[in-house]
């Protein structure tokens, strides 16, 4: 007797515990496999856009190094301006000391040209303007006119141990410190 | 004459290797001209019927067929440059002096290709505009429209590829704006450059990147959207012609609740 009221109540509990799995959403076998499909393409579509990122960023760059030696200080006169065409730089010598300027145009990148005559820099592509030396209230690099968003950038200058000028065109340092000899 | 060519034509068409290639049978009849139409790979894409004042002059200015011209005459020129031209930093400008001084009908070819790649892209502008003009971008042809800006987009993409190539000052300076453009891209431009050019500067990644674009990818891409572009003309229902629309596309727009 306690037999059966114990196999009755397994049953019962056996039917109980059966409706309250069909209450979930039903996922049969089939939905399975599809669901796990489909992930797991996802995750290599995934992967394969990752890889594909990475394939296209070179890691090793055949370039030429940011920092460059621009000689003897001696080399450059007083108010002179020297565009170094492979550096891309400029390298002036004014009252205040020396300083480099980058030649490359901040609106579209072209090579920017020192013009004696006007005593600007100017952009042969679209016009910009830049100012050189302490002028009309704009500092070394500001722009003067011209679709230029920005002002050329000042980069990192420095003597090296046998006195020469060190140019660092990866690191942009504010505007008006200059490097006295 | 023709009679005898005829007659030869017919004994070809009645042979073995002739039948085992085109299942269409001989014979003259509607159903024949059409299963040599539906049967070929090639032609299958376009209609088996067209009205004949559709193919006339009028009806298109052979806008289209003359852009699909151009871009043969420019695979075809392209390959032979390719056997001439290596894409490398020391050589790319000489190759290309080499074609026009040295190589024989080089000049040819070389003035061929860019012309027809001018041509090529006034062509496709002109079809777009008279494709817009007509209204024949409307429904149900609207998606062919899409494939025809896709197929504008890869044509302009094979002009400015294309023009890194020969390696001298213009071809460099344009592709340093044109690449600095794309920095402009919010958040992420500097990297879409930085991919593009495959390193900072316009240089020897750049050139070989650039190449592979317009040797390979973007051709393939071209040839792709063309054969549907082309596919889709069957598929929604011919050649546009003005008078045979239903007026309902032409008078009335889709009613809309008011907001």
């Amino acid at each position: 007797m306690a037999d059966t009221s114990t196999s009755d109540t397994n049953k019962a509990a056996a039917t109980n515990e059966r409706t309250q799995t069909t209450a979930y959403p039903a996922i049969d076998r089939r939905e399975f496999f599809v669901r796990m499909g489909l992930g797991s393409l996802g995750i290599a579509a995934a992967g394969t856009a990752v890889f594909g990122y990475q394939f296209l960023s070179p890691n090793v760059l055949y370039e030429p190094s940011p920092v460059v030696n621009m000689g003897k200080p001696e080399s450059y006169s007083l108010d002179s301006v020297t565009l170094d065409v492979d550096a891309r730089i400029f390298v002036i010598h004014g009252k205040e000391g020396f300083f480099a300027i980058n030649a490359v145009c901040t609106h579209l990148g072209c090579l920017t040209a020192w013009k004696p005559d006007s005593a600007r820099i100017e952009c042969p592509c679209h016009g910009s303007k830049f100012a050189v030396f302490q002028t009309e209230g704009k500092r070394p690099g500001e722009k003067i006119e011209g679709p230029a968003p920005k002002p050329l950038p000042w980069f990192k200058m420095w003597l090296n141990d046998e006195g020469e000028l060190m140019v660092d065109r990866s690191e942009e340092i504010r505007p008006l410190t200059f490097v006295r000899v | 004459m023709n009679a005898t060519f005829n007659r030869y034509f017919d004994d070809l068409r009645k042979s073995r290797v002739w039948t085992s290639v085109f299942r269409g049978g001989t014979g003259q009849s509607t159903l024949h001209n059409s299963m040599a139409i539906q049967q070929n790979v090639f032609l299958h894409l376009l209609p088996t019927k067209v009205r004949t004042r559709l193919i006339e002059f009028n009806a298109t200015w052979y806008l289209g067929t003359l852009t699909l011209g151009t871009f043969g005459i420019l695979v075809i020129t392209g390959i032979l440059l390719m056997l001439y031209y290596h894409p490398s930093v020391p050589q790319a400008y000489a190759d290309t002096k080499d074609l026009q001084f040295v190589v024989s009908s080089g000049q040819f070819l070389r003035n061929l290709h860019r012309w027809s790649a001018h041509a090529m892209v006034f062509l496709v502008f002109a079809h777009m505009f008279r494709v817009f003009y007509r209204g024949a971008y409307r429904p149900p042809r609207e998606f062919n429209w899409v494939i025809g800006v896709v197929l504008l987009l890869i044509t302009l993409l094979l002009s400015y590829t294309g023009y890194l190539l020969p390696w001298d000052q213009l071809a460099f300076w344009a592709i340093t704006v044109g690449s600095n453009i794309a920095s402009a891209v919010p958040l992420m431009g500097d990297k879409v450059r930085f991919l593009m050019l495959g390193g900072h500067f316009v240089n020897a990644n750049a050139l070989l990147r650039f190449y592979v674009l317009h040797c390979m990818i973007l051709p393939l891409a071209a040839l792709f959207f063309i054969a549907i572009h082309f596919w889709r003309i069957r598929k929604d229902g011919g050649l546009y012609a003005r008078h045979t629309e239903p007026d309902v596309v032409m008078t009335t727009a889709p009613a809309r609740p008011p907001l």
